[in-house]
Protein backbone atom coordinates (compact mmCIF):
# COMPACT_ATOMS: atom_id res chain seq x y z
CA UNK A 1 0.00 0.00 0.00
CA UNK A 2 1.20 3.77 -0.56
CA UNK A 3 -0.16 6.84 0.90
CA UNK A 4 -1.02 10.05 -1.32
CA UNK A 5 -1.03 13.51 0.24
CA UNK A 6 -2.15 16.50 -1.50
CA UNK A 7 -2.35 20.05 0.37
CA UNK A 8 -4.49 22.97 0.08
CA UNK A 9 -5.29 26.07 1.78
CA UNK A 10 -8.05 27.98 2.99
CA UNK A 11 -8.67 30.84 4.84
CA UNK A 12 -12.03 31.41 6.56
CA UNK A 13 -13.30 32.75 9.56
CA UNK A 14 -15.63 31.04 12.53
CA UNK A 15 -17.02 32.03 15.99
CA UNK A 16 -16.71 29.49 19.30
CA UNK A 17 -20.87 30.13 20.52
CA UNK A 18 -23.60 27.59 22.16
CA UNK A 19 -26.02 29.43 22.61
CA UNK A 20 -27.28 26.64 25.17
CA UNK A 21 -24.41 28.38 27.11
CA UNK A 22 -24.79 31.68 29.25
CA UNK A 23 -22.45 34.59 28.07
CA UNK A 24 -20.44 33.62 30.91
CA UNK A 25 -20.20 30.02 30.07
CA UNK A 26 -19.43 30.86 26.77
CA UNK A 27 -16.93 32.95 27.80
CA UNK A 28 -15.03 30.72 30.02
CA UNK A 29 -14.97 27.40 27.87
CA UNK A 30 -14.36 29.42 24.32
CA UNK A 31 -12.21 32.32 25.94
CA UNK A 32 -11.25 34.82 22.88
CA UNK A 33 -12.77 32.03 20.27
CA UNK A 34 -16.04 33.30 21.60
CA UNK A 35 -15.17 36.87 20.73
CA UNK A 36 -18.82 37.73 19.10
CA UNK A 37 -17.11 39.63 16.15
CA UNK A 38 -15.22 36.50 15.38
CA UNK A 39 -12.20 35.73 13.65
CA UNK A 40 -10.24 33.66 11.03
CA UNK A 41 -7.58 31.06 10.25
CA UNK A 42 -5.11 30.11 7.45
CA UNK A 43 -6.15 26.54 7.69
CA UNK A 44 -3.86 24.13 5.60
CA UNK A 45 -5.79 20.81 4.79
CA UNK A 46 -3.59 17.77 3.85
CA UNK A 47 -5.51 15.07 2.38
CA UNK A 48 -3.90 11.57 2.42
CA UNK A 49 -5.16 8.68 0.22
CA UNK A 50 -4.19 5.25 0.46
CA UNK A 51 -3.89 2.29 -2.33
CA UNK A 52 -1.76 0.18 -4.88
CA UNK A 53 -0.08 2.06 -7.51
CA UNK A 54 -2.28 1.30 -10.87
CA UNK A 55 0.31 -0.72 -13.33
CA UNK A 56 -0.77 1.52 -16.46
CA UNK A 57 -0.03 4.41 -14.50
CA UNK A 58 1.92 4.23 -11.79
CA UNK A 59 -0.91 6.22 -9.62
CA UNK A 60 -2.51 5.02 -6.69
CA UNK A 61 -5.19 8.46 -7.48
CA UNK A 62 -5.10 10.46 -10.72
CA UNK A 63 -3.68 14.20 -8.85
CA UNK A 64 -5.82 16.14 -10.91
CA UNK A 65 -9.11 14.51 -9.92
CA UNK A 66 -7.83 14.61 -6.26
CA UNK A 67 -7.80 18.36 -6.98
CA UNK A 68 -10.64 18.94 -8.36
CA UNK A 69 -12.57 17.12 -5.68
CA UNK A 70 -11.15 19.39 -3.17
CA UNK A 71 -11.54 22.28 -5.11
CA UNK A 72 -15.06 21.41 -5.36
CA UNK A 73 -16.25 19.75 -1.82
CA UNK A 74 -13.68 22.09 0.39
CA UNK A 75 -12.43 25.31 -1.49
CA UNK A 76 -15.88 26.48 -2.52
CA UNK A 77 -17.37 25.60 0.45
CA UNK A 78 -15.09 27.01 3.16
CA UNK A 79 -11.84 29.46 1.01
CA UNK A 80 -12.84 32.68 2.32
CA UNK A 81 -16.31 32.04 3.97
CA UNK A 82 -17.08 32.48 7.58
CA UNK A 83 -17.81 28.89 9.03
CA UNK A 84 -20.64 29.54 11.41
CA UNK A 85 -22.89 30.89 8.55
CA UNK A 86 -22.19 29.21 5.12
CA UNK A 87 -21.20 25.62 5.38
CA UNK A 88 -24.50 23.95 6.06
CA UNK A 89 -22.67 21.05 6.76
CA UNK A 90 -21.57 22.60 10.27
CA UNK A 91 -25.10 24.24 11.27
CA UNK A 92 -25.54 23.41 14.80
CA UNK A 93 -21.46 22.72 15.14
CA UNK A 94 -19.08 24.63 16.64
CA UNK A 95 -16.70 24.90 14.32
CA UNK A 96 -13.92 23.75 16.21
CA UNK A 97 -10.79 22.11 14.13
CA UNK A 98 -12.40 18.88 14.79
CA UNK A 99 -15.42 19.18 13.46
CA UNK A 100 -14.65 21.41 10.31
CA UNK A 101 -12.01 18.44 9.93
CA UNK A 102 -14.84 15.67 10.22
CA UNK A 103 -17.27 17.45 7.92
CA UNK A 104 -14.48 17.73 5.02
CA UNK A 105 -13.97 13.95 6.57
CA UNK A 106 -17.54 13.39 5.30
CA UNK A 107 -17.74 15.07 2.44
CA UNK A 108 -14.67 13.72 0.78
CA UNK A 109 -14.89 10.00 1.35
CA UNK A 110 -17.65 8.98 -0.81
CA UNK A 111 -15.72 10.97 -3.32
CA UNK A 112 -12.72 9.42 -3.23
CA UNK A 113 -13.65 6.26 -5.43
CA UNK A 114 -9.72 6.01 -7.02
CA UNK A 115 -7.95 4.18 -3.70
CA UNK A 116 -9.09 5.29 -0.05
CA UNK A 117 -9.13 7.88 1.90
CA UNK A 118 -6.82 6.90 4.73
CA UNK A 119 -6.18 10.33 6.66
CA UNK A 120 -7.47 13.93 6.71
CA UNK A 121 -5.19 16.54 8.82
CA UNK A 122 -6.96 19.98 9.31
CA UNK A 123 -4.23 22.53 10.51
CA UNK A 124 -6.23 25.58 11.74
CA UNK A 125 -2.44 27.02 12.50
CA UNK A 126 1.11 25.50 12.51
CA UNK A 127 0.49 24.48 16.33
CA UNK A 128 -3.00 23.47 16.40
CA UNK A 129 -4.42 20.49 14.30
CA UNK A 130 -7.17 17.49 13.64
CA UNK A 131 -6.80 14.13 12.41
CA UNK A 132 -9.35 12.04 10.77
CA UNK A 133 -9.32 7.64 10.71
CA UNK A 134 -11.60 5.53 9.36
CA UNK A 135 -12.17 4.03 12.86
CA UNK A 136 -9.45 1.01 13.45
CA UNK A 137 -7.63 1.87 11.05
CA UNK A 138 -5.75 4.88 12.47
CA UNK A 139 -2.34 5.48 12.36
CA UNK A 140 -1.04 2.98 15.10
CA UNK A 141 -3.26 0.44 13.52
CA UNK A 142 -2.13 1.14 9.82
CA UNK B 1 -27.26 21.97 20.27
CA UNK B 2 -25.89 18.23 18.23
CA UNK B 3 -23.31 16.54 16.30
CA UNK B 4 -24.61 16.04 13.09
CA UNK B 5 -21.96 13.59 12.17
CA UNK B 6 -23.67 10.70 9.94
CA UNK B 7 -20.19 8.53 10.28
CA UNK B 8 -20.06 7.29 13.74
CA UNK B 9 -17.49 5.22 12.81
CA UNK B 10 -14.87 8.19 12.27
CA UNK B 11 -11.60 8.48 14.91
CA UNK B 12 -10.50 11.98 15.14
CA UNK B 13 -7.59 13.01 17.03
CA UNK B 14 -6.58 16.48 18.23
CA UNK B 15 -3.05 17.29 17.52
CA UNK B 16 -1.16 20.25 19.42
CA UNK B 17 2.64 21.56 19.30
CA UNK B 18 4.90 22.53 22.03
CA UNK B 19 8.77 23.89 22.41
CA UNK B 20 11.26 23.93 24.75
CA UNK B 21 14.63 24.33 24.92
CA UNK B 22 16.82 22.14 27.26
CA UNK B 23 20.71 20.80 27.67
CA UNK B 24 21.25 17.33 27.75
CA UNK B 25 24.65 14.80 26.92
CA UNK B 26 24.39 11.40 25.87
CA UNK B 27 26.33 9.47 28.33
CA UNK B 28 25.68 5.60 29.24
CA UNK B 29 26.99 4.30 33.01
CA UNK B 30 27.08 0.75 31.52
CA UNK B 31 29.33 1.46 29.32
CA UNK B 32 33.11 2.40 29.26
CA UNK B 33 34.42 6.33 28.73
CA UNK B 34 35.90 5.33 25.30
CA UNK B 35 32.22 3.13 24.27
CA UNK B 36 30.61 6.03 25.21
CA UNK B 37 32.43 8.54 22.98
CA UNK B 38 32.91 5.96 20.01
CA UNK B 39 28.84 5.79 20.07
CA UNK B 40 27.56 9.39 21.27
CA UNK B 41 30.45 10.85 19.35
CA UNK B 42 30.36 14.69 19.91
CA UNK B 43 27.04 14.17 21.84
CA UNK B 44 29.08 12.88 24.68
CA UNK B 45 30.83 16.24 25.21
CA UNK B 46 31.12 16.44 29.27
CA UNK B 47 29.69 19.96 29.15
CA UNK B 48 26.65 19.33 27.37
CA UNK B 49 24.68 20.30 24.60
CA UNK B 50 21.39 21.55 23.73
CA UNK B 51 18.28 21.80 21.53
CA UNK B 52 15.30 23.44 20.76
CA UNK B 53 12.54 20.61 21.06
CA UNK B 54 9.07 20.22 19.25
CA UNK B 55 6.66 18.32 21.17
CA UNK B 56 3.83 17.25 19.28
CA UNK B 57 0.93 15.73 21.38
CA UNK B 58 -1.89 13.62 19.69
CA UNK B 59 -5.29 12.51 22.23
CA UNK B 60 -8.61 10.91 20.92
CA UNK B 61 -12.24 10.79 22.41
CA UNK B 62 -15.78 11.87 21.72
CA UNK B 63 -16.45 15.33 20.69
CA UNK B 64 -18.41 16.92 22.90
CA UNK B 65 -21.47 18.53 20.88
CA UNK B 66 -21.83 21.29 23.01
CA UNK B 67 -18.03 22.15 22.65
CA UNK B 68 -17.18 20.72 19.41
CA UNK B 69 -13.85 19.96 21.50
CA UNK B 70 -12.21 16.00 22.47
CA UNK B 71 -10.41 18.57 24.82
CA UNK B 72 -10.51 21.81 26.05
CA UNK B 73 -7.42 23.26 24.85
CA UNK B 74 -6.91 25.07 28.07
CA UNK B 75 -6.57 21.88 29.86
CA UNK B 76 -4.29 20.17 27.48
CA UNK B 77 -2.28 23.17 27.61
CA UNK B 78 -2.46 23.69 31.52
CA UNK B 79 -1.59 19.61 31.74
CA UNK B 80 1.43 19.69 29.31
CA UNK B 81 2.67 23.12 30.56
CA UNK B 82 2.69 21.94 33.91
CA UNK B 83 3.60 18.22 33.33
CA UNK B 84 6.16 18.88 30.58
CA UNK B 85 7.29 22.02 29.70
CA UNK B 86 7.79 23.45 33.06
CA UNK B 87 10.07 20.72 34.01
CA UNK B 88 11.94 20.46 31.44
CA UNK B 89 12.11 24.07 29.39
CA UNK B 90 15.60 25.29 30.50
CA UNK B 91 16.97 22.75 32.01
CA UNK B 92 19.26 19.96 32.09
CA UNK B 93 17.60 16.58 31.55
CA UNK B 94 20.55 14.89 32.66
CA UNK B 95 20.65 16.84 35.92
CA UNK B 96 17.03 18.43 36.42
CA UNK B 97 14.89 15.46 35.20
CA UNK B 98 14.59 12.19 37.60
CA UNK B 99 14.10 9.78 34.73
CA UNK B 100 16.91 10.73 33.21
CA UNK B 101 19.44 10.36 36.31
CA UNK B 102 20.05 6.61 34.82
CA UNK B 103 18.36 6.83 31.68
CA UNK B 104 19.82 8.21 28.78
CA UNK B 105 17.98 11.47 27.55
CA UNK B 106 17.89 9.90 23.93
CA UNK B 107 14.87 11.66 22.46
CA UNK B 108 13.71 8.00 22.02
CA UNK B 109 13.81 7.85 25.95
CA UNK B 110 12.17 11.26 26.13
CA UNK B 111 8.99 10.07 24.10
CA UNK B 112 8.39 7.73 26.55
CA UNK B 113 9.14 9.85 29.07
CA UNK B 114 6.69 12.35 28.02
CA UNK B 115 4.21 9.90 27.20
CA UNK B 116 4.42 8.85 30.46
CA UNK B 117 3.87 12.16 31.58
CA UNK B 118 1.12 13.26 29.78
CA UNK B 119 -0.71 9.45 29.62
CA UNK B 120 -2.23 10.90 32.84
CA UNK B 121 -4.03 13.72 30.90
CA UNK B 122 -7.47 13.24 32.16
CA UNK B 123 -9.96 14.42 29.54
CA UNK B 124 -9.06 12.15 26.62
CA UNK B 125 -6.84 9.48 25.25
CA UNK B 126 -3.27 9.75 25.10
CA UNK B 127 -3.01 8.34 21.03
CA UNK B 128 1.21 9.56 20.76
CA UNK B 129 3.89 11.95 21.45
CA UNK B 130 6.15 13.16 18.58
CA UNK B 131 9.05 14.95 19.16
CA UNK B 132 11.47 16.84 16.97
CA UNK B 133 14.84 17.35 18.33
CA UNK B 134 16.41 19.33 15.45
CA UNK B 135 14.30 19.97 12.45
CA UNK B 136 16.21 16.67 10.82
CA UNK B 137 15.39 14.34 13.54
CA UNK B 138 12.03 13.16 15.02
CA UNK B 139 10.83 10.45 17.01
CA UNK B 140 7.73 8.77 17.97
CA UNK B 141 5.93 6.81 20.68
CA UNK B 142 2.56 4.95 20.75
CA UNK B 143 2.45 3.40 24.36
CA UNK B 144 0.95 0.26 22.76
CA UNK B 145 4.39 -1.53 22.16
CA UNK B 146 4.99 -4.64 24.13
CA UNK B 147 8.48 -2.85 25.04
CA UNK B 148 9.70 0.63 25.11
CA UNK B 149 11.90 -0.23 22.08
CA UNK B 150 8.86 1.18 19.81
CA UNK B 151 10.32 4.07 19.95
CA UNK B 152 11.02 4.46 16.51
CA UNK B 153 13.68 6.85 14.60
CA UNK B 154 12.88 8.62 11.74
CA UNK B 155 16.84 9.67 10.53
CA UNK B 156 19.36 10.78 12.77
Amino acid sequence: MVLLTRKIEFSASHRYHNPAFSPEENQRVFGKCNNPHGHGHNYTLEVTVAGEPDPATGMVVDLSDLKKILEQEVMRRMDHRHLNFEVPELAGQIPTCENVARVIWNLLEPKITQGRLHRVRLYESPDLFADCYRNGAGRNAS
Amino acid sequence: MSSTDVAGNIKVELGRRYRFAAAHRLHSLQLSDEENARIYGKCNNPCGHGHNYVVEISVSGEIDPATGMIANLADLDGFAQREVLDPFDHRSLNEEVEAFRTEVPTTENLCIEIFRRMRAFPKAKLERVRVEETSNNSFEYTGDAASDSEAAPQGR
